[in-house]
C-alpha cells in the first residue's frame, strides 16, 4: 500500500511502500522484486531511510545472546535502544553510547554510527560494535567485524544502510553501579568561555552545551555546559531505587502546530527563560539518566511543534584547529540571519577517523530550524563555509546538502563507494539520500 | 508452584505476544511449532528479556498420528494450552486445488481437534486445566471471500463449545477466542480499519484476563460482538447477494 512517509523532520515527504517483515527470508523475497532501503524507527531527520520501496526492520526485535560476564549483547537490528535500557538497566548495564533519543533501533545506531555526550572519551557507537550480520543485495549472509570482511564492516558503520540489510548486531554494554547521573552545570557568558570550559572539563565522561544562537553583543554565544558522571551508590538517598529503567512518555503533541507558533520572538523568549532558569553560575545534583540523556523523549511527537512544513536539523562538525574560529564565524552568520532554534547544541568531539562516520576531533554544532522561505539558499552558503573550514555535515540529519559538498567534505567517499558497489553491484540498497548525494542509484 | 503454558503454533504473532505476556507473569513456557528454527530467536529473546524458563518443541498440526506422543513426551504437563496455529489461505486457489483446501481445513480444524482431544483427556483425568482455542469471527457466517477458512473455524468453534460442555463438570475450562482484525503477518499488507483492529498485545492481555475470569467466549474488541450480531441478523436472501 503506497502512503506518504517522512522521517523525524517531516521533510521530505515521499510516496512509498513500506513492508513489515519478521525474518531475513522476508527481506530476501523483497530483494527479488525491487531495490529498497531498510528503515528502523524513522528517527533520522531527512531522507536517509526513504525510498519508493522500504523494508521496516522493527519486526526484527529479538535479543539473541547475552553474556553477563563481559556485557556482550547480540540482538536483531530492529530492537530499540529503549528496550535495551528496560531490560539491562535493572541488571546494571547501560548503552555504551546513546544519542539524544532512545527511540532508535540498534541497526539505525550502526548505520548512522551515532554519537553521544561521551564521544570525547568513548567514541561513537561503532567503537563498541564487535560483529555485524548483514544481508547483501544478492541475499547472501555476511558476518563481518574488524577482522573478517573489515572493508564491509567499516562501510556499514555510518554507511546509511547502503551496504545491505543489517540483521543482527553484537556489541558491548557498559557496566553501571546506579541508573543515576551526578549532574553538574556551568553557565558560560559567551562563546569563548564555553569553548574554554570544554577544554577544562575534557575528562568529564558526559558533556554537552546548550547555546543561545540569537543573542548578539558581549553575550554572543552564551551557553550552559552540562556535565555528567554515573553516580555511585553513595551518592543516592534511601529513596532512590539504585537501578531503575526510565518511564514511558505520557505527554504527546497530538497535531502539527501552525506555522506562526515558532518565530524569532518566541524562540528568544524561550532562550531567555532557559538561560535564566538556571540562576546560579554552577550547580550540582543527582538526576536519573532519563532526563539527562533523553529530555525530549518525555514528549511524544515533539517534532510536530515545527508544523506540517517540517524542519531540518543542521548539524556539522569542524576540525579542532579551525574549530574555534569556524564556530564563531558560523554562529555569527546564523545570529545575523536571525535563525534561532530551541535546540542549539554544541559538543566537543574526541578523535575519530573512520571510513564514512561523521565524527572527527573538533566541535559539532546542531540546530533545529523550521523550514521557511529562503532557508535552503542560506544553508547552501553555510555548507560552503563548513567545507572551507574542513568540516562536514551529518548525513543522518541531512535532507538537502548538494552532492558536490558531500564529495568535497567526506574525504573517504570514493573508497566507501567502491566498497558498496563491490558488495552490491546490482544496486539493490538505495535511498533518496544515496541518489541525492550521487553515491548510489 | 510455577504454572506452565503450552503454546501450539508459537511462531504466530498472537502466540508471540502471549509468550511475552506469560513470561512476564512467571509462567514456564513450552513453545511448539513446525518451524523450530524460527522459534530459536524467540526462545533466546524470552530468556534474556524476562529470565524466562523456556523450552522449544517441534509440533506439526497436520501430522495427526504424532500428536499423542508429542503431548505425552513433554517434560511437564501444562496448566494452560493455547491453540494458536491457523492458516488463512487463498479461497480462490483452494477452490481449484484440493491440497490447499485440505491444508486450510487441517490447520484450522482437524489438526486442532486431533491435538486438543489428547489434551482434553489428560485435563479431564487431572480435573484441572484451561484450553484456549483461537477461532475466528469468520466462523460465524460463511462469506464468499473466506468461507473455506471460515467453515473450518466454524467447526472449531462448535468443537470448543461442545468440549466446554463436556469438561465443565471436570473443572476444566475452555475459552473460545474470536479476535476480529489483528495486526499480524496473516493480514500484513491488507489495510484494515484502525478502530476495528486489535494489536497482538491486546489479544494476549484479553486472553489472560479471560483465563483468570473464566470467560467462555471472547471477542478481543467488544465492538466485534455487535458487528457479528448484525451480520448474523441479515436475512439469507439478502446476504447471498452481498459481496462480503
Amino acid at each position: 500500500m503506497v502512503r506518504a512517509i517522512s522521517n523525524w523532520g517531516n521533510y521530505p515527504v515521499i510516496q512509498a511502500n513500506e513492508f513489515s517483515i519478521s525474518s531475513q527470508e522476508d527481506i530476501r523475497q523483497r530483494l527479488l522484486d525491487s531495490s529498497l532501503i531498510v528503515r528502523g524507527n524513522g528517527r533520522c531527520y531527512g531522507d536517509a531511510s526513504l525510498a519508493p520501496s522500504i523494508v521496516s526492520s522493527v519486526g526484527l526485535n529479538r535479543f539473541l545472546a547475552w553474556n553477563p560476564m563481559d556485557g556482550i549483547l547480540t540482538c536483531q537490528s530492529g530492537v530499540l535502544l529503549s528496550e535495551i535500557l528496560e531490560v539491562f538497566v535493572p541488571k546494571g548495564w547501560f548503552l555504551p553510547v546513546t544519542p539524544g533519543t532512545k527511540y532508535i533501533t540498534v541497526g539505525g545506531a550502526v548505520a548512522s554510527d551515532v554519537h553521544g555526550k561521551n564521544h570525547h572519551v568513548d567514541g561513537s557507537f561503532s567503537q563498541h560494535v564487535i560483529e555485524l550480520e548483514l544481508m547483501t543485495g544478492q541475499g547472501e549472509l555476511i558476518t563481518c567485524s574488524r577482522d573478517t570482511h573489515p572493508d564491509i564492516f567499516w562501510a556499514t558503520c555510518g554507511g546509511m544502510g547502503l551496504t545491505g540489510a543489517i540483521l543482527a548486531v553484537t556489541f558491548r554494554l557498559k557496566k553501571i553501579a546506579t541508573s543515576f547521573i551526578r549532574y553538574h552545570h556551568i553557565k558560560a557568558r559567551n562563546l569563548y568561555e564555553i569553548l574554554d570550559l570544554f577544554d577544562q572539563y575534557s575528562s568529564a565522561t558526559y558533556s554537552v552545551a546548550w547555546i543561545d544562537c540569537l543573542i548578539k553583543g558581549e553575550n554572543f554565544g552564551r551557553s550552559i555546559l552540562m556535565l555528567g558522571e554515573t553516580a555511585s551508590p553513595e551518592d543516592l538517598t534511601e529513596n532512590n531505587e539504585r537501578l531503575r529503567a526510565g518511564k514511558e512518555p505520557f505527554l504527546n503533541v497530538p497535531f502539527n502546530f501552525p506555522a506562526f507558533a515558532l518565530n524569532k520572538l518566541s524562540i528568544r523568549a524561550f532562550n531567555a527563560l532557559y538561560y535564566g532558569k538556571n540562576l546560579t553560575k554552577e550547580s550540582r545534583k543527582i538526576v536519573h539518566y532519563e532526563p539527562f540523556f533523553y529530555p525530549l523523549d518525555s514528549i511524544l511527537n515533539w517534532n510536530r511543534i515545527y508544523g506540517s512544513r517540517g524542519f531540518v536539523q543542521y548539524q556539522f562538525v569542524l576540525p579542532e584547529d579551525s574549530g574555534r574560529k569556524g564556530i564563531e564565524d558560523i554562529l555569527q552568520r546564523i545570529s545575523k540571519r536571525g535563525l534561532g532554534s530551541f535546540l542549539a547544541v554544541l559538543k566537543q568531539f574526541g578523535y575519530q577517523n573512520d571510513l564514512i562516520s561523521f565524527p572527527m576531533k573538533g566541535y559539532t554544532l546542531a540546530l533545529d530550524i523550521p523550514i521557511v522561505y529562503g532557508l535552503f539558499e542560506f544553508l547552501n552558503q553555510l555548507d560552503e563555509v563548513v567545507a572551507g573550514y574542513g568540516g562536514r555535515i551529518y548525513l543522518s540529519k541531512d535532507a538537502r546538502m548538494s552532492s558536490e559538498i558531500f564529495w568535497k567534505t567526506y574525504k573517504n567517499a570514493p573508497k566507501f563507494q567502491e566498497v558498496i558497489l563491490r558488495y552490491d553491484p546490482e544496486l539493490k540498497f538505495c535511498s533518496e539520500l544515496s541518489k541525492r548525494l550521487k553515491i548510489k542509484g | 508452584m510455577q504454572r506452565a503454558v503450552l503454546l501450539l503454533g508459537a511462531n504466530a504473532d498472537m502466540a508471540e505476544s502471549m509468550a511475552r505476556h506469560f513470561a512476564q507473569r512467571g509462567y514456564q513456557l513450552l513453545l511448539a511449532s513446525r518451524n523450530t528454527e524460527k522459534l530459536a530467536s524467540l526462545e533466546s529473546d524470552l530468556k534474556i528479556r524476562y529470565d524466562a524458563d523456556v523450552q522449544v518443541f517441534r509440533f506439526d498440526a497436520n501430522d495427526y498420528p504424532s500428536h499423542h506422543a508429542f503431548y505425552h513426551s513433554l517434560p511437564v504437563k501444562p496448566d494452560v494450552v493455547v491453540v494458536a496455529f491457523g492458516v488463512l489461505g487463498d479461497t480462490e486457489m483452494a477452490m481449484g486445488d484440493w491440497n490447499s483446501s485440505q491444508e486450510i481445513i487441517s490447520a484450522n480444524f482437524t489438526g486442532a481437534v486431533s491435538i486438543v482431544n489428547v489434551v482434553a483427556l489428560d485435563f479431564q483425568q487431572r480435573q484441572a486445566g484451561t484450553i484456549v482455542g483461537i477461532s475466528s469471527v469468520a466462523g460465524e457466517r460463511g462469506r464468499q471471500s473466506n468461507f473455506i477458512y471460515g467453515s473450518a473455524k466454524a467447526g472449531f468453534t462448535a468443537y470448543l463449545s461442545g468440549l466446554r460442555n463436556r469438561l465443565t463438570r471436570h473443572k476444566v475450562h475452555v475459552v473460545t477466542v474470536k479476535p476480529g482484525f489483528v495486526r499480524t503477518k496473516m493480514i500484513a499488507d491488507v489495510p484494515t480499519p484502525v478502530l476495528l483492529t486489535a494489536t497482538p498485545d491486546q489479544v494476549a492481555k484479553r486472553i489472560d484476563r479471560a483465563i483468570q475470569k473464566r470467560k467462555n467466549v471472547i471477542y478481543v474488541l467488544p465492538v466485534w460482538r455487535y458487528i457479528m450480531l448484525v451480520i448474523k441478523l441479515i436475512p439469507e436472501f439478502i446476504f447471498k447477494k452481498l459481496s462480503l
